[in-house]
């Protein structure tokens, strides 16, 4: 599926390392499945059928190839070429559809009918719920008691679909705190259950697997690059929470000259927080106090809202394949109104984080070809930003930095 | 200092069944230090002293609000290691933390300064066998022995690769879940301290899921002893007082003694 030679971001080693990150930090009781579940995708991965079930259903069921759209009316305020990876078009409207089929079609090769995953915007819990509503799959998503507040379009989007959402209550009440419980539901039920991952972290083999379940993004927008641009971008630019958008474009471009550009919220920049650390299964950059306890990440975006990020981009940060840079909420913001209104298009508050950076370095960037992945559409943020913009209270809570 | 597996043995070959406690280093606040001074006293074989994560993903409900509550009150690893290395205790403490406290502080500090409180071994259930190797040795330096969690769910290759790789002794999980009471022994308890007993001559306790001195015994003819954990935290968190904890630290020694 690649058009590329992965000297950058090829397979990690056998303990599941991109260059010092990565691993499998579980409880022993989870190991086996961990095991497994590498055997089960690494078979899979190869196996021709598998490949093809899994493009035809990207094909046939998520809507792809996704759009590429140069932006001509916000280019001229940014003095660069934009162009937009559409992966707002995808069937539930962000690029998360792709990780999902991937894993709902390898749980139901591996015999699993259960599957368990967390959320924090909702974009992956729905679309978990949407794959395992088409595979007949029992469902349960843990999101935040914050996010479920913020985000209860996709809550209710979820139920309709049959899932069952269960807040999560401890810590912050946000992704770290879904993914918390998911964990130890997985821990609880691991022989029968599925734990379907919604980012590029966790332990080994999730930031490999799901990086290649969204490599079509990035195998696309090469191609469709070359289509319409005549050639590479001057630079990749993609929000990053966990990454997993992040690493789906990157890995399109990474073996080209393009500049690979990571934007995380100011509020959970764990890149840019520049400290090792070790949580959810994996070692990577982590935004946690001198003690080693991990801080509460705050954003506007509950998507971004993460302490950590995955281990793949500690990675390209420390080889220096891709550089990271953060932005404010209230650039985010500005950013969203911004392609709304210049383009028609509301972007969801993740991949505003992306143009707000590109805004923020529109004098760096002059006269270059920018290509943005818009992971999702905006729909499920316009009731928090319409309340945020009518100054409510607790909107104005969920935004802090 | 304390050799952990000897201390055991020593133990064991007196004709008596092993008992671990287990204490939220920082929790309650003040009254953690004379919650372990009180299970020692009563006749517990080592005490296990968490060092309060953040995320603790391997806890159930009771252990997560006490070292939610400890750090609510602004606790640290280096506190509790401090705190602890004023005092001396007749049996061997055991860390039970996850490795980003570990990480973060570096293995060779947290080894000597472990073993310096008085530790002589150390649990951290999210580092696995292969993640492990190089904390073990690091930790092997300063005398502290790095335990190894068999859990229901490996096969038995695994089991005897992690009975081999276990120093001190073998945690012995005793069901598929997270730390807490429950009301019934589940029956992985007694399989998985049969199963580690076939491929082990090191001492097996089973921990996880222990919650009354009925079970500790019915545990105790297949194992070489217990840890409990969420039962002595819940009966702390419901009174507010550390001696409703070491009162039931009490009735469990009570118990594995009439055996």
């Amino acid at each position: 599926m690649s058009t590329t030679v992965n000297q950058f971001m090829g397979a990690p080693d056998k303990a599941g390392r991109f260059g010092s990150f990565g691993g499998r930090f579980v409880p022993e009781t989870l190991m086996p499945a961990c095991l497994e579940l590498e055997a089960a995708f690494t078979d899979a991965w190869q196996d021709e059928s598998f490949r093809s079930e899994f493009s035809h259903l990207l094909s046939e069921y998520a809507g792809r190839p996704s759009g590429l759209t140069v932006c001509e009316n916000i280019s001229e305020v940014l003095g660069c070429t934009l162009v937009l990876k559409r992966e707002d078009l995808n069937h539930t409207g962000s690029h998360k559809i792709n990780n999902v089929l991937g894993q709902t079609l390898l749980a139901k090769r591996m015999g699993k009918t259960r599957i368990v995953a967390e959320t924090g915007a909702g974009q992956h819990g729905v679309a978990t719920a949407t794959a395992a509503a088409y595979f007949g799959q029992e469902c349960v998503v843990y999101m935040g008691e914050v996010d479920i507040k913020r985000q209860k379009l996709n809550v209710f989007r979820m139920e309709l679909l049959g899932a069952e959402v269960r807040p999560a209550m401890s810590g912050s009440r946000t992704l770290k705190d879904a993914v918390n419980e998911a964990m130890r539901e997985w821990v609880s039920s691991v022989e029968s259950t599925y734990y379907c991952l919604g980012s590029v972290m966790g332990p080994h083999p999730y930031p490999y697997m799901v990086r290649e379940f969204h490599r079509v993004i990035g195998a696309e927008a090469y191609r469709q690059c070359h289509e319409k641009l005549g050639g590479d971008p001057d630079v990749v630019v993609a929000c990053v929470g966990g990454g997993s958008n992040a690493v789906g474009i990157f890995s399109g471009f990474a073996d080209t000259e393009a500049e690979l550009v990571g934007v995380e919220p100011i509020g959970g920049a764990a890149v840019g927080h520049g400290v090792p650390g070790v949580v959810h299964g994996s070692k990577s950059y982590l935004c946690q106090d001198e003690h080693g306890q991990v801080l509460e990440a705050e954003s506007v975006s509950a998507g971004l809202d993460y302490p950590g990020v995955g281990p793949e981009h500690a990675h390209l940060a420390e080889i220096g394949r891709a550089r990271y840079e953060s932005v404010t909420d209230t650039e985010v913001l500005a950013a969203f109104e911004l392609l709304a209104q210049t383009e028609g298009i509301i972007p969801a508050l993740e991949p505003a984080h992306g143009l707000a950076w590109i805004y923020k370095a529109r004098e760096e960037l002059a006269g270059k070809t920018v290509l943005l992945n818009l992971s999702g559409r905006g729909d499920k943020d316009v009731a928090q930003v319409q309340a945020i913009k009518a100054g409510d209270a607790e909107a104005l809570e969920t935004m802090k930095s | 200092m304390i050799n952990l597996q000897e201390s055991f043995e020593t133990k064991l070959a007196g004709g008596s069944k092993l008992l671990v406690p287990y204490v939220t280093g920082g929790y309650p606040n003040p009254g953690w230090v004379e919650l372990v001074e009180g299970c020692v006293g009563v006749g517990c074989d080592a005490v296990e002293i968490g060092l309060p994560f953040s995320d603790p993903v391997m806890d159930g409900p009771t252990i997560q609000e006490s070292s939610k509550l400890a750090l609510e009150g602004g606790v640290t690893a280096p506190q509790v290691l401090a705190k602890l290395a004023k005092k001396t205790f007749e049996v061997p403490l055991i860390a039970m933390t996850y490795y980003n406290i570990v990480f973060r502080m570096g293995h060779q500090r947290f080894a000597s300064e472990l073993a310096a409180a008085g530790f002589a071994g150390a649990i951290i259930p999210d580092l696995p066998m292969e993640e492990s190797v190089d904390f073990a040795a690091d930790a092997s330096d300063s005398g502290i022995s790095n335990i190894l969690l068999g859990a229901p769910t490996a096969n038995d290759d695994r089991l005897a690769a992690i009975c081999e790789a276990s120093d001190g002794f073998v945690y012995a999980v005793g069901l598929v879940g997270t730390t807490g009471e429950r009301s019934e022994l589940a029956s992985s308890s007694l399989d998985i301290a049969k199963r580690l007993k076939s491929l082990t001559d090191k001492p097996v306790l089973v921990g996880v899921g222990v919650s009354n001195p009925e079970q500790a015994v019915e545990i105790a003819t297949v194992a070489d002893g217990v840890i409990i954990g969420s039962a002595l935290i819940r009966r702390v968190l419901d009174t507010g007082s550390p001696s409703a904890g070491v009162e039931f630290i009490a009735s469990v020694r009570e118990a594995l003694d009439a055996m």
